[in-house]
């Protein structure tokens, strides 16, 4: 080992009485920073022969077929854990001339730009990363800010903004994400609750929205021809991921909020209904009546509403406390549910009842 | 002359195990602690080991391990090189590792996405921070900050802004709280803790001093809130909720109430915690098979329950317990009873 003098003592010591998985697992990391250090400071592409003769860790006999082998094992491993830790290894060959491919790093393509933030910034990048730690991107938050740090960018860890938000994401989210971001096609079984199966969809996520508190994804519904939403809640086990990267591209400029949205805009309630509530009872209508005047037989409130029968279902919750006046096709409503009701719960009672 | 990755090598990655994940974690550390130190000439190794979240001793271990490592050549002048002075570190050579890695896309969409929330939470303050750190980030990220994922999260920000000044003021509040559970409205006192927002909506935390009692309120129940001249004075016994499981966790001494359900009222089923739903249940009134959907869910009291159930109209029955079947008959029957109007058959009870 070219660098063996260089281990200091202690180390050696340590190393001599520790289990071999940490020696096996220590050389390893070693020969990885080696490695990156080696390709970030080529301008050339080195092969993998090249990279062996030079880069310690990776010695063997390349006349030997079976050391060769292993040495190919490995090489492959270790590009494969640089290549996941977003390492940009560059393939190419250092002349037309050949054939071998070579590697190299552009620290132009590793490093992470300035950022320059002020402290206010970098407290509100530290409050950010904690959004997420009872929710799916906890690890790749804490490992983005640990780079942050280390550009030289000091995090306050006491840092708050007087509100916490708490996320919380559903298991669709970071599949959904990755395919959108990758341009993939997907496809995944929907349950609604109003249909008894779920379904299978295919789909080419745009984006993921999180609206009022719950998450979406909206795209192009292969199957239906058409923009559809999907809330994550209501997907059924894994998304499978079907397509190739690149494999669509979305609308541009398209507003991902809006196509959610769109769903559940405010109600325009310009109907009015008069009902007569009990002294001290009801206060959940009190709350949002748009007069209020006390009588002898009770006091009277009108209620803006857009839709009748749902008016009639939140009227009927408040039982012998609410009568309807007005409007008569509010009055008649609230009275059918509640023969319903009656009729369908003495069934039930009777039923029960001892003999 | 790049191209397409020639992976050309029989040879496939092993399957990740423990210790290789152990390593990837390692390698990214060591990758971070070289720039990181570079910034900070003469840290404290206790400071740096906290502030990057790993024991003095694995810190040192890093410390070993890098200045074994360097440029080819591998000579004196090619390695890693740090001076130590006494328990402060300074690295004098980098061999070129003076900057961390680029964000991962993952990396950049957990950041990129936090701060689009923080930026959307209504009553946020200094949100001007916010969206300035967003910007910046999202400029660094370069490509991977176009993260496919917008938030929106409409609220009453004025009102989130009067909470969150009291929190931070450390004042006690006056409130009108309207509570659905008791379909009332009460007056009541409180010593603020924090405001959270919690999937969407925001809640203030704070000690009830009606309730002696910590108390999540959500603020758009809170009808109306005077700032009192009192400081606020949550009791050493208050301790924040934890609400990392949501908001609402029913307790199991809650009374369970065992519901039949239509087509029309399946949406309970995403609105409120049940303890089971078994789709596909015969029903008694000679709809289709598989129609009814049989639910179970804890409710807070049968006052509450009744309520409920008379609110979700015809398409829910209650299976069990029959106090709460027996309510919500009699109930329906003296509101027929005030319309003039009579429920068929005419109810007797025994």
């Amino acid at each position: 080992m070219p660098n063996a003098g260089r281990v200091p003592a202690r180390v050696r010591a340590a190393l001599a009485d520790t289990a071999s998985v940490w020696y096996v697992s220590r050389t390893r990391t070693e020969r990885l920073v080696n490695l990156v250090i080696c390709l970030l400071s080529t301008r050339r592409f080195l092969t993998a022969a090249q990279i062996a003769a030079t880069v310690p860790g990776y010695e063997h006999d390349p006349e030997d077929p079976r050391d060769h082998e292993a040495f190919q094992r490995k090489f492959e491993r270790d590009k494969a854990e640089l290549r996941e830790l977003g390492v940009p290894l560059e393939t190419g060959t250092a002349s037309v001339f050949d054939t071998e491919p070579g590697y190299r790093i552009a620290h132009r393509e590793y490093a992470l730009p300035e950022i320059p933030l002020e402290p206010d910034e970098a407290a509100a990048v530290g409050i950010a990363a904690r959004l997420w730690r009872h929710a799916g991107l906890s690890a790749a938050a804490t490992s983005g800010l640990a780079k942050l740090r280390a550009a030289g960018i000091d995090v306050d860890p006491d840092a708050t903004l007087g509100m916490e938000p708490v996320v919380t994401v559903d298991p669709a989210f970071g599949p959904l994400t990755a395919a959108a971001r990758d341009r993939r096609t997907v496809s995944f079984d929907y349950r609604v609750p109003d249909h008894d199966a779920a379904t299978s969809r295919r789909l080419q996520p745009w984006g993921v929205v999180c609206w009022r508190g719950r998450w979406y994804v909206v795209g192009h519904d292969l199957d239906r021809d058409a923009t559809r939403c999907f809330r994550l809640s209501r997907i059924v086990g894994a998304v499978r991921v079907t397509g190739q990267p690149g494999g669509y591209s979305p609308p541009a400029g398209v507003d991902l909020i809006s196509h959610v949205a769109h769903f559940s805009g405010p109600v325009e309630r310009s109907g009015r209904a008069t009902v007569l509530v009990r002294p001290g009872r009801a206060a959940g209508l009190r709350r949002w009546a748009r007069e209020c005047r006390t009588g002898p037989d009770g006091d009277r409130l009108v209620l803006p509403y857009a839709d009748p029968e749902s008016l009639a279902g939140k009227l009927v919750g408040y039982g012998p406390d609410v009568r309807v006046l007005d409007p008569p096709e509010v009055r008649e409503a609230v009275i059918q549910q509640l023969k319903e009701i009656a009729a369908r719960h003495d069934e039930v009672v009777t039923a029960g009842a001892p003999a | 002359m790049t191209g397409p990755n020639p992976e050309r090598s029989a040879a496939a990655p092993a399957p990740r195990t423990a210790a290789s994940r152990n390593s990837a974690d390692r390698l990214a550390r060591l990758l971070n602690l070289v720039p990181y130190l570079l910034a900070r000439p003469g840290i404290e190794i206790a400071q740096a080991a906290a502030d990057l979240g790993v024991t003095d001793r694995q810190l040192r271990e890093d410390l070993e391990l890098l200045w074994v490592c360097g440029l080819p050549g591998y000579g004196p002048g090619d390695l890693i090189d740090m001076a130590f002075d006494g328990d402060r570190v300074t690295i004098t050579y980098d061999a070129g590792i003076d900057r961390p890695l680029r964000l991962t896309p993952d990396e950049a969409l957990a950041l990129v996405v936090a701060l689009r929330m923080l930026a959307e939470t209504p009553g946020m303050d200094n949100r001007d921070a916010v969206e300035r750190a967003l910007a910046k980030i999202e400029h660094a990220a370069g490509d991977l900050a176009g993260a496919p994922v917008a938030v929106r999260m409409p609220g009453d920000g004025d009102r989130v802004e009067a909470l969150r000044g009291a929190v931070q003021r450390r004042r006690a509040l006056r409130i009108t709280y309207y509570t659905p559970v008791r379909d009332e409205s009460t007056e009541r006192t409180v010593d603020p803790m924090r405001v959270l927002m919690v999937d969407g909506r925001a809640y203030l935390e704070a000690w009830c001093r009606r309730a002696e009692a910590v108390r999540l309120f959500r603020v758009d129940r809170i009808d109306a809130l005077t700032e009192l001249g009192e400081p606020a004075a949550p009791p050493p016994e208050a301790r924040p909720h934890d609400v990392s499981g949501g908001v609402f966790r029913p307790d199991p001494s809650l009374p369970l109430v065992t519901l039949r359900i239509g087509r029309g009222a399946r949406w309970i089923t995403e609105y409120y915690p049940c303890e089971s739903v078994e789709p596909g249940v015969a029903s008694a009134d000679g709809s289709p098979a598989g129609e009814q959907w049989l639910v179970s869910l804890r409710v807070t009291d049968l006052a509450w329950a009744r309520r409920f159930v008379l609110g979700l109209g015809p398409e829910v029955t209650v299976v069990a317990p029959a106090e709460l079947a027996e309510r919500v008959r009699d109930s329906a029957a003296a509101a027929l009873d005030a319309y003039g109007a009579y429920p068929a058959p005419a109810v007797t009870t025994h």
